[in-house]
């Protein structure tokens, strides 16, 4: 069932939208998203470097993205510009280095929009293999530290307070975000990234009354935006990443609509 | 001996550093189990730092803290929770300890709010939510609790009901606690030892001892000082939260 590219990248998608949906719902939660789309332009330098120095793409992404992340928590610690300041400065400068050394790769045909959006079409076997494994290991990991990290995004006092290590957690969860950054490079594109982690919590955060509530209909809504993006794109001959993004936004739209199952679904 | 294995929390000479200046300094002080400690002085004094360096949100910049604390609850000042987070009050019980649904209702019924335990905490009143606070905390079963103006927003029967509790599980649990209060004749006539903080500890002992202190007179105008210090006096009834007398235990 491999053979055919289209399960293929239904599979791989299907993976990465599971991933995105709890963590999404974290990024919203604690107003990431900027966050994210930082993580993600940072990404680019991190597929030059792969480039460059013939690495694992994945591995290196998840490098970059995890340096820069660092790199903001200590910035923050040695200036006083806002956070949207720095996250931007960091945006646009690896952004910026990484369209730089694109420049000395002139040995490499370089697919810089498919890079910027993704191709989810071209996924292999291998590809696949790293989605699930890497995020059954960023989902494993969230299990054990979301109590912390919950507690955290409710109340960081609180949280210290009694005990549940929160600045432990923080740490954790950035390298999960770069980490699902990493492995969606490729299917999704550095531009695209951060919408399917928003998209979907945004969705889910209109008709859920629970936390987890939220969790479970953010990774739904993944999964179907991912489903029925890529029949789009089959059936009407777009470029998938988009689409993908578009029927995300068409549910977000239709999640507006007041929905009287909420009151039901409370338990 | 006896007397250090009830020993919860010891600051030694505290203080906290922050933008070139001490918010508060010189801070000693010990909570020991089944004794309520209550901090009192103007706003600024430092009342809220003090309580976060014994719960190790904020680290001393100086002196030694001794925490023998297991587990350790607290009501913060101030919560804003924001919308993009849909949390129920029964969520938010359980929000670092894993408790029962039961657990959960016998903590809300104690502070009259455990009608509320499926409603959205975007929806409940500044004293609802109050109340649902020091449940939580309560539901936690601390051995030493920490309440920061726990009562703000409380109607005044309320109020005098949730003292009342917090006396009361200070003794059921054997648990230490720590209070900021703002409400001196609770404090005078409920609480074994007070300090009165501004920067510094200006004074400290017990309500009867403190009453007295020109430092404590200086701080709360001779007026308040003496009104309050004459308010002492046992009530021989109480009010449930809807007002009807309900027996002392």
């Amino acid at each position: 069932m491999f053979d055919d590219f289209f399960t293929r990248a239904l599979i791989a998608g299907i993976g990465i939208a599971i991933i995105a949906g709890p963590l999404g719902c974290l990024v919203i939660w604690r107003r990431l998203s900027y966050f994210g789309d930082t993580l993600s332009h940072s990404a680019l330098l991190g597929v030059t470097l792969a480039y460059s120095f013939s690495f694992n793409i994945t591995f290196s992404v998840f490098i970059i993205s995890a340096v820069v992340a660092l790199l903001l928590i200590n910035l923050q610690k040695r200036t006083k510009l806002a956070g949207d300041s720095l996250l931007g400065l960091l945006a646009h400068s690896t952004l910026a280095i990484g369209l730089v050394l694109i420049g000395f790769l002139t040995s490499i045909r370089f697919d810089l929009m498919g890079l910027l959006f993704g191709d989810i079409l071209a996924v292999d076997v291998e590809d696949i293999t790293i989605v699930y494994l890497g995020g059954a290991t960023i989902l494993l990991i969230l299990y054990f530290i979301w109590k912390s990290l919950f507690s955290a995004t409710v109340n960081y006092d609180l949280s210290a307070a009694e005990g549940m290590r929160p600045e432990v957690s923080n740490f954790i969860f950035t390298l999960l975000l770069a980490g699902v950054i990493a492995l969606s490079i490729k299917m999704i594109g550095a531009l695209l990234i951060t919408g399917l982690l928003l998209i979907p919590a945004a969705i889910a955060r209109n008709i859920s009354s629970s936390p987890r509530q939220m969790v479970i209909i953010a990774t739904l809504a993944g999964v179907v935006s991912v489903i029925a993006g890529l029949f789009v794109s089959l059936e009407i001959n777009t470029s998938s990443g988009p689409s993908i993004i578009v029927v995300a936004l068409l549910l977000f739209i239709i999640s507006l609509i007041p929905l009287e199952i909420k009151g039901q679904l409370q338990k | 001996m006896t007397e250090n294995n009830n020993l919860l929390v010891k600051l030694d000479n505290c203080g906290v550093y922050k933008s070139s200046k001490w918010i508060v300094r010189g801070i000693s002080l010990e909570i020991h189990k089944g004794e309520i400690v209550t901090l009192i002085g103007p706003n600024g004094s430092g009342k809220t730092t003090s309580a976060k360096m014994i719960l190790k949100i904020l680290k001393s910049d100086e002196g030694q803290i001794k925490n023998f604390a297991s587990k350790m609850a607290y009501v913060p000042q101030k919560i804003n929770i924001d919308w993009t987070m849909p949390l129920r009050v029964v969520d938010f019980m359980k929000l670092t300890s894993h408790i029962n649904n039961l657990e959960i209702v016998d903590a809300l019924k104690l502070t009259g709010v455990d009608n509320l335990l499926y409603n959205d905490i975007h929806n409940l009143s500044g004293g609802e939510f109050q109340r649902v606070l020091i449940a939580r905390a309560i539901a936690k079963k601390p051995d030493l609790l920490v309440l920061d103006e726990p009562v703000q927003g409380v109607d005044f029967n309320g109020e005098i009901a949730l003292y009342n509790l917090i006396k009361k599980i200070c003794s059921t649990l054997n648990c230490g606690i720590l209070l900021i209060s703002h409400d001196l004749h609770f404090v005078m006539s409920a609480t074994d030892h007070v300090i009165c903080l501004n920067g510094h500890i200006c004074c400290s002992g017990t309500p009867r001892s403190i009453v007295k202190n020109s430092a404590y007179i200086e701080l709360f105008g001779e007026h308040n000082a003496t009104t309050l210090s004459l308010y002492q006096h046992d009530h021989d009834h109480s009010h449930g939260t809807d007002g009807r007398v309900t027996n002392n235990v």
